[in-house]
């Protein structure tokens, strides 16, 4: 039962992008078709998934050793590295996969949701288990409102709007909009 | 004379919030108050001007393949000490701004610095360029607190304003982050146009005198 709150809680009530503000350069870069949009979330749910499981395991090694500080070192490089080499296993092995996705994994590097979750996971003290669903509902969550948010963007772009508007201070109020809805959700999971 | 360009042009020119829209995550998140927003800036100011110095220490050095890795180990190098310090003399802004601290490592501005300026310039050029950056940035942050403050709970840095006669509680929220980003950069926008409408103006009419 703790899984599925986890997951409600971290795809609704704590969206990442809406509630937490994690990843919001590719929600305001990637979003402006909605194909494109659907691409970047898969990419970053695999990736992170990936990321917080390695980060998991070696965070137990970084305590073990008493060396809790060198934690934002250690898990930017491992999520580099692993990005990179995702990169290049994908190519080798999996063209067709490569080809969909290939663009936006370098932009993950960058994106903070991914660093973001894996200092989470730890904040919060989660068992592997629960450390893989909180992942996976991260990344739902955060394909979720990017593909919501290019739906209405695609939208936007037929509507009249004042010149000053147009672009990212139009978008930055739709988020506004999107995010005020995604508020209806909160008290649903107390947490 | 370019030392005075390099600290600036951060300032309004190339501002990176509001016309480079870059490290919006800790923008739109830390600037509940404009106590949290000052916080946030300096801290992001202290990592970025000590990260541009060390990158341009060891530009001659660093192999071409490998440069953002080692780059990104000295920006989390600074993290790190910044985190730590906050701990331990700024305990409740360390308790507010939380996640957000570790994150500067990921904030765009910092890795892009390095790699656009501090890469291929001098160290104090560098200097000057973060410092610039930096100041721009918290100068952004400064404002949308100020602005979600006032509007969500009716002070401005902690002193009373309008008091509680007028609050959108919105404002503190995250959908308040958002919107009233959105209408400082439109805002923004709007100057930016009435300004080359007001020139285009001015040259027209120096050509009809002509």
């Amino acid at each position: 039962m703790k899984l599925f709150f986890i997951f409600l809680s971290a795809v609704l009530v704590n969206n990442f992008v809406l509630a937490r503000f994690l990843g919001i350069c590719p929600f305001l870069g990637v979003s402006k078709r909605l194909s494109t949009a659907t691409g970047m979330g898969m990419a970053v749910i695999f990736v992170m998934t990936m990321a917080s499981v390695i980060t998991w395991l070696l965070n137990q090694v970084l305590v073990a050793m008493g060396l809790e500080f060198l934690t934002t070192i250690v898990f930017i490089l491992i999520i580099a590295t692993l990005v990179q080499f995702v990169e290049l296993f994908m190519k080798k092995n999996s063209p067709a996969l490569y080809e969909a996705l290939g663009i936006y994994l370098p932009l993950i590097t960058t994106n903070c949701a991914i660093l973001g979750l894996a200092l989470l996971n730890v904040l919060y003290g989660y068992t592997l288990l629960e450390t893989v669903v909180h992942s996976v509902a991260a990344g739902v969550g955060f394909t979720l409102a990017l593909v919501i948010f290019a739906g209405i963007r695609e939208r936007l772009e037929l509507v009249d709007m004042p010149e000053s508007f147009k672009g990212l201070p139009g978008a930055l109020v739709t988020a506004g909009l999107l995010s005020l809805a995604f508020m209806g959700f909160q008290g649903m999971v107390k947490f | 004379m370019s030392d005075v360009k390099n600290l600036t042009k951060g300032f309004f020119k190339e501002n990176p919030t509001f016309v480079q829209a870059l490290g919006m995550c800790p923008t739109l998140a830390t600037t509940t108050s404009a106590v949290n927003g000052l916080g946030m800036g300096l801290a992001t100011l202290s990592v970025l001007t000590l990260s541009n110095i060390v990158v341009s220490l060891i530009r001659k050095v660093v192999p071409e393949k490998i440069r953002i890795p080692i780059y990104i180990v000295v920006i989390a190098s600074f993290v790190t000490i910044v985190d730590l310090i906050m701990h331990a003399f700024t305990y409740q802004l360390w308790r507010t701004l939380g996640l957000f601290i570790p994150l500067i490592v990921v904030n765009c501005i910092i890795l892009g610095r390095a790699e656009a300026f501090a890469s291929k310039n001098g160290v104090l050029d560098s200097l000057f360029d973060g410092l610039g950056m930096g100041l721009g940035f918290t100068g952004a942050l400064i404002l949308l607190g100020s602005v979600r403050e006032l509007l969500g709970s009716g002070t401005v840095f902690g002193v009373p304003i309008w008091g509680k006669a007028f609050n959108v509680f919105t404002m503190i929220l995250p959908p308040g982050a958002y919107i009233a980003l959105g209408m400082l950069a439109g805002l923004f926008t709007f100057i930016g146009i009435k300004r080359k409408e007001r020139q285009k103006a001015k040259s027209n009419t120096e050509k009809v005198k002509a």
